[in-house]
C-alpha cells in the first residue's frame, strides 16, 4: 500500500465485533480493524488473545455476538463461509486442513469447486504450480502423505484458486522450514502486489511485521496497539511484551540480515 | 540417557522418508534436529517412540534395543514426546489433561491420585510454568492452538521422562512464550534430562541447543555445534536457503 494522497476506503472492515465460544467468557470484546486494499495487515499477540477468533468471525465460521463485518462496502456479517468465498474472501486455516485421502491435484481443484469455466481453472492451476513448484512435483501424490510443510503449501495454493480479493491466513508459516516460510512470505507479498489484501495472523511476528503494512497487537480480545508495521517493530515496549528478544535497543529495521529470525 | 538410531529406513508408498539414517544423540545434551520439510525428522520421532514400525535398522535407548516396542512401553522406559500437531483431550479440563498424562495404570489410579493433593499441586505447578494456570478449569477444547501446544509441553514434563522429544514446540507459540519454553527446556535439561528437539525457529535452536543434527532427504548431512552448523555450506543450501 503506498501512501497516496487519495486514501482508498478499506476493502475489509471489522467494526466493534464481540465473539466467543459456548459458555466461556467472550474472546473478542469490541474489536475494530480496517484492512486497506492491496495491503498486508498482521495480527500479533499472546496465545489466547483472540487472533484466530478474529479470522473465524470474518470468514463466517463463528457468528459474531455483536458488531459488523464489511467487505467491499457491503455488510457481510452472518453470511455463510461459502457465500463469502464467492464474494472474494478466502481463508487458510491454522494447522492442517488438506483432504488427506485425496491427491494434491484434487486438493488444489477443490479450491475452485464453485468455478464452472475449465479454462479458468486450468489457468489458476498453472499459476499455483508456478508459485509452488513443489506442489507440481507431488501433483499425483496423496496429500496425507506429504510432510506438514508441504501440506501447508497445498492449502495456500488451494486458497488462491478462486482468485480472492482478501485472503485470511492463520499462521501460514507454522511448521514450515525456513526456506518454505520465506517462500510463503514472498507469496503473500506477491498477492499484495497483485492487488490482494491479506489479513495475517503470525507468531513469526518480527518477520511478519517486517513485510506487513499495518500491525495490530491483540491482547485480551481488544486491539492494544496498532499502527504502521515497521513503526511497531521499533517500539521497545512492544518488543518486551509481545515480540520477544527484548529488552534491547531495537534497531530500525533497515538491513534484513537476520535470516536466523526466519 | 543415550539414544541412538542405526540404519533406520522407512518408505511410505514410493517416498523414502528415512534412508539408512544413523544418529547418535548426545546424552545429557539439548540436541537439535533440523532439516527441510519432508526430510524425515518426524518419521524418526515416530519410529523411536514406537508409533510406526521401521523397515530396517534399530533404535537403542540407554544401551538397550527398543525397536518395535509398543509406544506405552517406550514411554514407561522414560521417553516422553510432544507432537507437531497438537493432541489434547478436548472433553477434559486443562488441569485434567496434565493429570492424565501422568497416569500409567488406568482410570481408578487416576481418580485416586487426583484426590491426592500433591499430584494436583505438581500439575498446577507445570501449568504455572507454561503460563496456563489461569485456565486450569477451562475445557481443553476452548483454549487456543498455541495454548494447546503449551499444555502438551506441561503434560509431557509431568511424566518426568529421562529423554524428552519435542516436535516443534515453538510452532504457533508467541515469541515471548517461546523464550519461556526455552527456559523450561534448559531447566529440564539441567535436571539431567536429555532433550531432542525438532524446530524450525532457528533463533531458538541456535541459542538453545548444544548439538545440532541436520537432516536432508532422510538422512543426516551434518552435525555439530550450532556455530559450525550455521556456517556449513550444505546446511545453508539445503535448509536455510541462503
Amino acid at each position: 500500500m503506498s501512501s497516496s494522497s487519495v486514501a482508498p476506503g478499506p476493502i475489509l472492515e471489522i467494526r466493534d465485533v464481540q465473539a466467543g465460544y459456548g459458555r466461556a467468557a467472550p474472546v473478542l470484546r469490541g474489536l475494530s480493524i480496517s484492512v486497506p486494499p492491496a495491503s498486508v495487515v498482521c495480527l500479533v499477540g499472546p496465545n489466547g488473545a483472540g487472533k484466530s477468533t478474529v479470522l473465524r468471525v470474518v470468514s463466517g465460521v463463528l457468528p459474531a455476538r455483536a458488531g459488523t463485518v464489511v467487505l467491499k462496502g457491503e455488510d457481510i456479517t452472518g453470511l455463510s463461509p461459502q457465500k463469502l468465498l464467492a464474494r472474494g474472501l478466502s481463508y487458510v486455516l491454522q494447522g492442517h486442513s488438506v483432504f488427506k485421502e485425496m491427491t494434491v491435484a484434487e486438493n488444489i481443484r477443490m479450491g475452485a469447486f464453485t468455478l464452472r469455466d475449465k479454462a479458468v481453472v486450468a489457468e489458476r492451476i498453472t499459476m499455483v504450480r508456478d508459485l509452488f513448484p513443489l506442489i507440481g512435483e507431488r501433483w499425483t501424490a496423496l496429500a496425507g502423505g506429504l510432510s506438514g510443510g508441504q501440506q501447508k503449501m497445498v492449502e495456500v495454493g488451494r486458497s488462491l484458486m478462486l482468485d480472492p480479493d482478501v485472503v485470511l491466513m492463520d499462521e501460514p508459516t507454522m511448521g514450515l522450514d525456513p526456506k518454505s516460510a520465506a517462500i510463503v512470505f514472498e507469496q503473500i507479498d506477491v498477492l499484495r502486489q497483485h492487488g490482494r489484501a491479506v489479513l495475517l495472523v503470525e507468531q513469526n511476528a518480527r518477520r511478519a511485521l517486517e513485510m506487513a503494512d499495518l500491525g495490530c497487537v491483540l491482547d485480551l480480545g481488544r486491539i492494544a496497539i496498532e499502527g504502521p508495521a515497521r513503526e511497531l517493530l521499533g517500539r521497545p515496549e512492544l518488543a518486551q511484551l509481545y515480540l520477544g528478544g527484548a529488552p534491547r535497543a531495537v534497531p530500525v529495521p533497515e538491513q534484513e540480515e537476520r535470516h536466523a529470525a526466519i | 540417557m543415550s539414544l541412538a538410531v542405526r540404519g533406520l529406513t522407512k518408505q511410505f508408498g514410493g517416498v523414502v522418508a528415512l534412508d539408512d539414517a544413523t544418529v547418535d544423540f548426545v546424552p545429557g545434551a539439548i540436541n537439535g534436529l533440523i532439516g527441510p520439510n519432508g526430510s524425515g525428522k518426524t518419521t524418526l520421532f515416530n519410529i523411536v517412540t514406537g508409533l510406526i514400525p521401521t523397515d530396517a535398522g534399530e533404535v537403542t535407548f540407554a544401551g538397550r534395543p527398543i525397536t518395535g516396542m509398543a509406544p506405552y512401553r517406550i514411554a514407561r522406559a522414560g521417553i516422553g514426546r510432544t507432537f507437531q500437531v497438537v493432541r489434547a483431550f478436548d472433553r477434559m479440563t486443562v488441569l485434567e489433561n496434565v493429570l492424565v498424562a501422568e497416569r500409567r495404570s488406568g482410570l481408578r489410579e487416576l481418580i485416586r491420585s487426583a484426590i491426592r493433593g500433591s499430584e494436583v499441586d505438581r500439575a498446577m505447578d507445570w501449568l504455572r510454568q507454561v503460563g496456563l494456570d489461569h485456565l486450569a478449569d477451562a475445557d481443553a477444547a476452548d483454549i487456543s492452538y498455541g495454548q494447546k501446544k503449551l499444555l502438551e509441553l506441561a503434560a509431557i514434563l509431568m511424566t518426568d521422562p529421562s529423554l524428552v522429544m519435542l516436535d516443534e514446540p515453538a510452532g504457533g507459540v508467541n515469541p515471548v512464550m517461546i523464550e519461556r519454553i526455552s527456559d523450561l527446556i534448559r531447566v529440564a535439561n539441567a535436571n539431567g534430562r536429555t532433550i531432542v528437539i525438532v524446530e524450525h525457529n532457528m533463533e531458538m535452536v541456535m541459542s538453545l541447543c548444544d548439538h545440532v543434527v541436520v537432516f536432508d532427504r532422510g538422512r543426516p548431512i551434518a552435525s555439530g555445534a550450532p556455530d559450525t552448523i550455521q556456517s556449513d555450506e550444505r546446511v545453508l543450501e539445503a535448509y536455510l536457503g541462503v
